[in-house]
């Protein structure tokens, strides 16, 4: 467990944080950070995919945006109208469905936030799966074109179709009851809470990824990027740990997307854009590759400052500036630059694995 | 008991037949040695047996079962492992890691199971370290455990490979070109090495140009020759077959 | 369907399709030379368009494409030797990175010069509803100046590799670029060389392009996504493959219109590829033979 000691800081910055802004009376900063945090949950997942199973993806953003959409679209698209097919009374009768009004006044039936959750995760697996067989026994640029491409069908289809509110988004998102007494919402009276239930998710993540990274598992992800040849003489299979591993950062995308889309009220199609799932590359990249850490550091920085508004309309062109200056001058991330020396220096447990050749694949 | 039989073995690259119609058959506990000049096919065998190469003809069977076109890992999940002959290690993986990766078909934690570190798989993981440093104690090299393993000299980084393979508990283990940069005193050790893992009943298939360790402690030589067999007996009779001198030292 | 619609659907597809021919042309050009994807490929074609649009005001509009062509090639230039001509050895995933941030690099400076306004050029002889009759049905002129300079491209590449000795060096350095350079071929130039000419030829086909499918910052990424569908279809590296299959993309796409709705339409560009990736990675006229002698 003594491994686990680095969290300690984390959550005593974490809480520092909140005491801070609630001293000075800048307890609006927590919205921001809330959201980083959600943004930062797909950023160590998908850390985990360039990092450590070497492979590019630039389709993220349409993962989040399955999620999103989806769970908006469940919980606020009325289904009286078709109250009488079999299903929607099958669901109801489940439990899976609630009932409550639109801004109108009227009467909706709609799914309830839990099983939207699920159905989003669900659809985000299958289809991660359908797309990650093939391709990801493709090398380099086939990967990166295809999820490229498969960002691109996603941001289409929520800009097309009115299921999903076309232009505008789908807004007037329910908040989502994770247990009695914790709600995801960005209504005022729940932003301190919401900001502790964002961090949760997010140390917990880390948490799981890290354990990932620390076992036969990660080690065998480890050995694939060392030498691909020897690690399936080993009887590691290449294909089905790099499937795995994408499947998994989809997952963690989708929930990002389910619980910020619950947190904002609603979800647009910016969401779902190419340059989002850019945006993310380049916050990996910064931050190391394979360094979790380092992709969470880059995350929360990143993302604040670009909520924060602090990028003007130069938002875009940032993260691209960002994405070329980091492979060019220091493709193994800012944190590998300098802080190597510092690095060594550090007790044991806090050095998390080299990351030598984290590019070069 | 026949091991590993190959049977009418053919690799064809387009116009070159690399390996044609090659077959020989390793007995349960014995080290095999499959020698030839440049070229005669040994490494396009090598690979087919390890399954990095799919043969055009013939079978290639292990402990009675048809393994050729089989995923390499697959091959390894059945008992055989290899070393490679420019030596393959994990970069960015101490010496202890890299053996540990061997331990993978050994072992089976997977994606859920190591995220939420169950207690089987903290008790499996205990397990692997513990045979992966008895391993590295075997082959004289437990003090570089923590060592980057690419950081090695080259003679400790093949025994990390041979340590590497042997984590697999392997039935049968391909060596290739186990003595490959090594100078006379590491490739009499080698040889030692190599003895000491048949003593474990481990059967051994090494593809070798060095003909003093070849004679040493091979049971039986297979002698290839464009991609042909031309004589498989013990070393004894090797050395002296006019065939084998022929296409060794020329007309 | 009637003959007339069917000509206007065949036309339309050949249109696009010969502009995906370029830009596929452009990928494998640079991939030929060098072995990586240039994602920034599609802003080439972005800013042929934008630039002789901005041109255009100056100078009449030949030699404003002219010069909108001569400067994307500066361009294209500038990137290798910034970029890309100093990196020691870059594995291709950072080089994919790269690339991909210099489009977007591009395209947000385009957005900042150009703004997003949906921007065209004239009809280069007569305006929108001049029209002339194929079998019956009315045809624009301009697609004949879209197909012809594309065809005329195309023509003159080949020229340009199969008879000039800087064109058979090129491929030289692309069959084996250290053989190449043992045989004193300057690889370096060859790698800049073949930036310019994906610029320029991207540039040339964007500008001619521009009155019918208008020209917008954001254009480039969709180009990008459709060329290269186009070039693994056609066997990437294969430049008469992607003749063929960029014009099987447009038709198909032409046609899909009376089918799919029209904001689905990428969709189907890139399910397309999507497809081909799966199952045959190596292209509709490649092998996988060939395939596995080539690095990707």
């Amino acid at each position: 467990m003594g491994k686990n000691l680095v969290f300690l800081p984390i959550v005593a910055v974490v809480i520092a944080i909140q005491l801070l802004t609630a001293w000075t009376g800048t307890i609006y900063y927590l919205t921001q950070l809330t959201m980083s945090a959600y943004y930062s949950l797909l950023i160590v997942g998908l850390c985990v995919v360039m990092g450590y199973a070497g492979q590019i993806s630039i389709g993220h953003a349409g993962f989040f945006a399955i999620g999103g959409y989806l769970s908006a679209a469940l919980t606020t698209r009325n289904l009286i109208p078709h109250a009488d097919f079999l299903l929607v009374r099958l669901l109801n009768s489940l439990g899976c469905l609630q009932a409550g009004q639109d801004v109108y006044g009227d009467p909706l039936l709609v799914f309830t936030p839990w099983v939207a959750c699920i159905i989003a995760i669900l659809t985000t697996l299958i289809v991660a799966f359908i797309l990650g067989v093939p391709v990801l026994k493709l090398k380099g640029h086939y990967l990166a074109m295809a999820t490229l491409g498969f960002g691109i069908i996603i941001y289409r289809i929520v800009l097309a179709s009115a299921y999903f509110g076309e232009a505008d988004g789908i807004s007037g998102v329910p908040g989502f009851m994770l247990v009695p007494g914790l709600l995801v919402s960005g209504d005022k009276a729940w932003r301190v809470p919401n900001y502790y239930i964002a961090w949760s998710v997010l140390l917990l993540a880390i948490l799981l990824l890290r354990q990932l990274i620390d076992s036969r598992v990660g080690r065998a992800l480890r050995a694939i990027h060392g030498s691909p040849e020897a690690a399936e003489a080993m009887g590691v299979d290449i294909a089905t740990y790099k499937l795995k591993t994408f499947m998994l950062s989809a997952v963690f995308s989708a929930l990002a997307g389910v619980l910020l889309t619950h947190y904002n009220g609603g979800i647009g199609p910016s969401e779902a854009s190419v340059m989002k799932s850019v945006r993310y590359v380049a916050i990996v990249a910064v931050g190391g590759m394979a360094n979790l850490w380092g992709a969470l550091a880059m995350g929360m920085l990143l993302n604040f400052l670009s909520l924060r508004g602090l990028f003007g309309s130069y938002d875009d062109a940032v993260f691209g500036l960002i994405l070329i200056t980091i492979m060019l001058f220091a493709p193994n991330g800012i944190l590998g630059l300098q802080l190597g020396r510092i690095w060594q220096g550090l007790p044991y447990f806090l050095r998390k694995k080299p990351v030598t050749k984290g590019v070069n694949d | 008991m026949t091991i590993l039989q190959v049977l009418q073995l053919s690799k064809r690259f387009g116009g070159l037949q690399a390996v044609d119609e090659v077959s020989f058959s390793l007995r349960q506990g014995m080290i095999k040695a499959v020698i030839g000049p440049n070229g005669a096919g040994k490494t396009t065998l090598f690979n087919l047996i390890a399954g990095m190469l799919a043969p055009t003809g013939g079978e290639i069977r292990f402990q009675g079962r048809a393994i050729q076109g089989m995923r390499p890992f697959r091959i390894a999940g059945l008992g055989i492992a290899r070393t490679f002959q420019n030596i393959k290690m994990f970069t960015g993986m101490t010496a202890l890691e890299n053996v540990m990766v061997g331990r993978h078909s050994q072992s089976k934690s997977g994606f859920l199971a190591s995220m939420l570190h169950t207690s089987g798989c903290r008790s499996e993981e205990r397990a692997i370290r513990v045979r992966a440093l008895e391993l590295l104690d075997f082959l004289g090299i437990a003090d570089c455990a923590d060592t980057l393993a690419t950081n090695l000299a080259f003679g400790q980084q093949r025994a990390v490979e041979m340590a590497r393979a042997l984590a697999m508990e392997p039935s049968l283990l391909l060596l290739d070109e186990p003595a490959a940069g090594l100078n006379i005193y590491e490739t009499a050790e080698i040889g030692r090495l190599i003895v000491r893992i048949r003593e474990l009943g481990i059967t051994v298939l090494l593809v070798e140009h060095d003909m003093s360790l070849v004679m040493d402690i091979s049971d039986e030589i297979v002698v290839l020759s464009f991609g042909q067999k031309i004589a498989e007996d013990i070393p004894t009779v090797i050395q002296q077959d006019p065939e084998v001198i022929k296409v060794y030292l020329g007309e | 369907m009637t003959t007339e619609l069917f000509i206007q659907y065949l036309v339309a597809g050949v249109t696009y399709g010969s502009i995906y021919a370029i830009v596929a042309i452009g990928f494998n050009i640079i991939y030929n030379t060098t072995g990586i994807i240039n994602f920034a490929q599609g802003e080439f074609v972005m800013l042929g368009g934008m630039l002789s649009i901005t041109f255009l005001h100056y100078l009449p509009l030949p030699l404003a494409i002219t010069l909108a062509v001569l400067v994307t090639m500066g361009i294209g230039a500038a990137i290798e030797m910034l970029f890309i001509r100093w990196l020691k050895d870059p594995g291709v995933l950072r080089m994919i990175i790269i690339t991909i941030g210099l489009s977007i690099l591009i395209r947000e400076a385009a957005l900042h010069v150009w703004g997003s306004n949906v921007r065209a050029l004239p009809y280069f002889f007569g305006n929108e509803i001049s029209t002339f009759a194929i079998f019956g049905a009315r045809v624009s002129p301009q697609v004949l100046w879209v197909i012809g300079t594309c065809g005329l491209m195309v023509v003159a590449l080949n020229i340009f590799f199969q008879a000039t000795s800087i064109g058979r060096e090129m491929r030289a350095c692309a069959a084996n670029r250290v053989a190449a350079l043992l045989c004193g071929i300057d690889t370096r130039n060859m790698v800049t060389l073949s930036f310019v000419l994906s610029a320029g030829i991207g540039a040339l086909a964007g500008a001619v392009m521009s009155p019918i499918t208008y020209t917008q910052y954001d254009n480039g990424t969709g180009l990008a996504i459709k060329g290269f569908t186009v070039a693994i279809l056609g066997g990437l590296g294969n430049s008469l493959g992607a003749v063929a299959a960029g014009l099987l993309l447009g038709i198909i796409e032409a046609f899909s219109v009376s089918v799919v709705p029209l904001a689905f339409q990428d969709a189907i560009a890139i399910s397309i590829l999507l497809i081909i990736l799966f199952v045959r990675p190596y292209g509709l006229f490649g092998s996988s033979a060939m395939a596995g002698l080539k690095e990707f």
